[in-house]
């Protein structure tokens, strides 16, 4: 018991959860974007994972860390557009399309980055974002540490979160993405062309994902490999039905996720070996199962998700 | 320009199109190749000899082919029915873990004739619990399956790395995490001596066959095409959808879990984390190449397991990636849903 407190007293963990939680907080923006205009993106593993690779090959060939992470985010939209291409256009299946986009993506990632760095012992590494410290803010206890001394990329994502918030539903814009998500047909009688809004979320959405993969070898850790997104990805799209497909529910969720994911590292440690370590990595997999289960009967589903809108077809 | 659904769909066309999906994805792979500087023709040949060169590689791409094809038809299956199963990463390792453990622990000592079946069938029934449990979430609560079989697979793959590591270890690996092997009598015969073929790609590819004829001959294959076309017609048409849903679920998992007891039996005798190098992944990329069909899914499986045989021995001579294999299974998915879009829909001006 008193290890549990030790635990939650502990400034580290509180700082970690905001790290955690960043890449998190990135893709299910992105993914819920889309999915507010009615497009879901399962593409979102394999375009995190080609974020994460573009933004470490840019920085580590000598383009500073924003160029990386921008670099990142236009990776990210070119696989949207691919992603648009075969859901808008020609209105496949958003199921098989988006994991047909995270077979590619994450396998073009492997083979660009085996073509740039050749195999080598250690991997290489490029020296990422560093904390920035807000004076007199961070001093404080606990608190300090974990709201106010992180690296740019966290604030940046908690920014996003509060934007895209504002977007959705307080411009124009946002009215005509939620509008397409809601009834197509409905937004085109509005004099909205559905097919812009939907290119567009998409796109910008799948930016966001770029950026939280970049977010991995640009701030959270130095080097890129394989694999490195682990699921993430799926757990965004569990997020986003979570967070009823509002901006401000995705940050709180993204947060209490990476809450309960830095808590059970650390209670890992704290147990010393005594439980297997496998069912603690269990647990963010399990949680995001359990908020579906939870979620799902409550959330409100944008009424137009996974149908194509073809014009005079219904 | 826009898209018109075409009246009628010239056979021929339907034929080419998984020919065409192909031809254009290795072109798209061959831009990736030559600007990795090799020879693009030259490495698609060496792709071809890699895969089927030698005895010993054409008996390694159809040892590859068999878990491909297992797991492309439980991803056909359920595709058809509207199920989105994405779990069969997760299904076949709990199908490993399953064959394995009865192979250890119960059945050990028993004839292979009583045995063997056993085993194939404790994973299939290990495969199916995997997929039941997503599949009540989803008509319980209605929770979209994909999430939950994509995350189910992680569950799954630390589940079996926490039993061999626990309970299942074999204590004489060394130290390293493995299961305990199953006994000889458990291993599934060889189909050639001096090769790694095994009993398992007739045992797939018999399935293939039988799931052709229940999916076009028994009403149990119109249920579940019904169901996945117009579930709301389906249902008011006196379809069952739950009981259709279980029933599809079960083969599905099943033949996932097969995929890993068979890959157990039959290649290594015990099971590792790096047992499957994502066959359940692959599967829905065979199921897709293959456009849900039962017999084209041996095909897929086998121009899958070609490509990532023979990307090996091409990377070692030619210096690509090997990661290049993946890359043009990727595309091949990719252009296939586009190809197949366009047996359905012509292009109007």
């Amino acid at each position: 018991m008193s290890a549990i407190l030790d635990i939650l007293a502990s400034a580290g963990l509180w700082a970690a959860v905001l790290r955690i939680a960043t890449p998190l907080i990135l893709g299910t923006l992105g993914a819920l974007l889309c999915e507010r205009s009615g497009v879901l993106n399962l593409g979102i593993e394999g375009i995190m994972t080609f974020g994460a690779m573009i933004g470490w090959l840019a920085v580590y060939n000598g383009a500073d860390l924003w160029t990386g992470f921008l670099l990142a985010a236009l990776a990210g939209g070119v696989f949207g557009l691919l992603h648009a291409g075969l859901t808008v256009t020609l209105g496949l299946s958003q199921h098989v399309a988006g994991l047909g986009v995270t077979l590619f993506a994450a396998s073009f990632s492997y083979y660009v980055f085996r073509l740039a760095v050749p195999v080598a012992g250690t991997p290489p590494t490029i020296i990422p974002f560093q904390p920035i410290s807000i004076p007199g803010l961070s001093d404080l206890p606990v608190l300090g540490p974990a709201f106010f001394a992180q690296t740019p990329p966290t604030y940046l994502a908690i920014l996003l979160a509060l934007v895209l918030a504002y977007v959705l539903f307080r411009t124009p814009l946002g009215l005509a993405i939620r509008m397409t998500g809601e009834n197509p047909h409905a937004a085109e009688a509005q004099g909205i062309n559905p097919m812009v809004v939907r290119y567009g979320a998409v796109i910008v959405g799948s930016a966001l994902m770029g950026m939280a993969g970049a977010f991995l070898t640009l701030a959270a850790f130095n080097s890129f490999f394989p694999t490195m997104v682990q699921g993430r990805g799926w757990i965004c799209i569990a997020l986003v039905v979570f967070a009823s497909w509002r901006p401000e529910r995705a940050l709180l969720g993204a947060l209490l996720f990476a809450f309960f994911d830095g808590f059970q590292l650390r209670l890992q440690t704290a147990l010393g070996g005594t439980v297997p370590y496998q069912l603690f990595l269990m647990i963010p997999y399990i949680l995001s199962i359990a908020a579906l289960a939870i979620m799902a009967r409550r959330a409100r589903v944008p009424q137009a998700l996974m149908q194509p809108y073809r014009r005079g077809e219904r | 320009m826009r898209f018109e659904r075409r009246e009628h769909r010239p056979v021929a066309l339907v034929i080419a199109t998984p020919l065409i999906a192909i031809a254009a994805a290795l072109a798209i792979a061959g831009v990736l190749i030559a600007i990795a500087g090799a020879p693009v023709l030259e490495a698609y040949w060496r792709i071809l000899v890699g895969a089927f060169g030698s005895r010993l590689s054409a008996t390694e791409t159809l040892t590859r082919a068999t878990p491909l094809i297992l797991t492309g038809l439980a991803a056909a299956v359920a595709f058809r029915a509207r199920l989105w199963n994405i779990g069969a990463e997760g299904q076949l390792y709990l199908g490993a873990i399953a064959a394995a453990w009865a192979g250890s622990h119960l059945f050990g000592s028993w004839p292979s004739i009583v045995q063997i079946p056993l085993l194939l069938l404790f994973g299939a029934v290990a495969g199916m619990i995997l997929l039941l449990v997503p599949l009540w979430l989803r008509l319980r609560f209605s929770v979209d399956e994909v999430v939950t079989t994509l995350l189910l697979n992680f569950v799954a793959v630390l589940f079996v790395s926490m039993l061999i590591d626990t309970v299942l270890k074999d204590p004489t690996a060394f130290g390293w995490p493995q299961s305990q092997s199953v006994s000889d009598a458990a291993m599934l015969p060889k189909l050639l001596a001096r090769s790694r073929l095994h009993l398992g790609l007739v045992i797939a590819i018999v399935l293939a066959f039988v799931l052709a004829f229940v999916q076009s001959r028994t009403v149990f294959g119109m249920q579940s095409r019904a169901a996945g076309i117009n579930p709301q017609g389906a249902a008011f048409a006196g379809v069952p959808l739950g009981r259709t849903l279980v029933a599809v679920a079960c083969i599905s998992g099943g033949l996932a879990g097969l995929a890993g007891a068979v890959e157990v039996m039959g290649v290594q005798g015990y099971v590792t984390t790096n047992l499957s190098p994502g066959y359940g992944y692959s599967g829905i990329v065979v199921a897709m190449l293959a456009n849900l069909s039962p017999l084209g899914v041996v095909l897929a499986g086998l121009f899958t397991a070609t490509m990532f045989v023979g990307a090996d021995g091409m990377s070692r001579s030619l210096g690509i990636p090997s990661y290049i294999a993946d890359v043009i299974v990727a595309l091949s998915l990719l252009s296939m849903l586009v190809a197949v879009f366009f047996t359905q829909y012509g292009i109007r001006r």
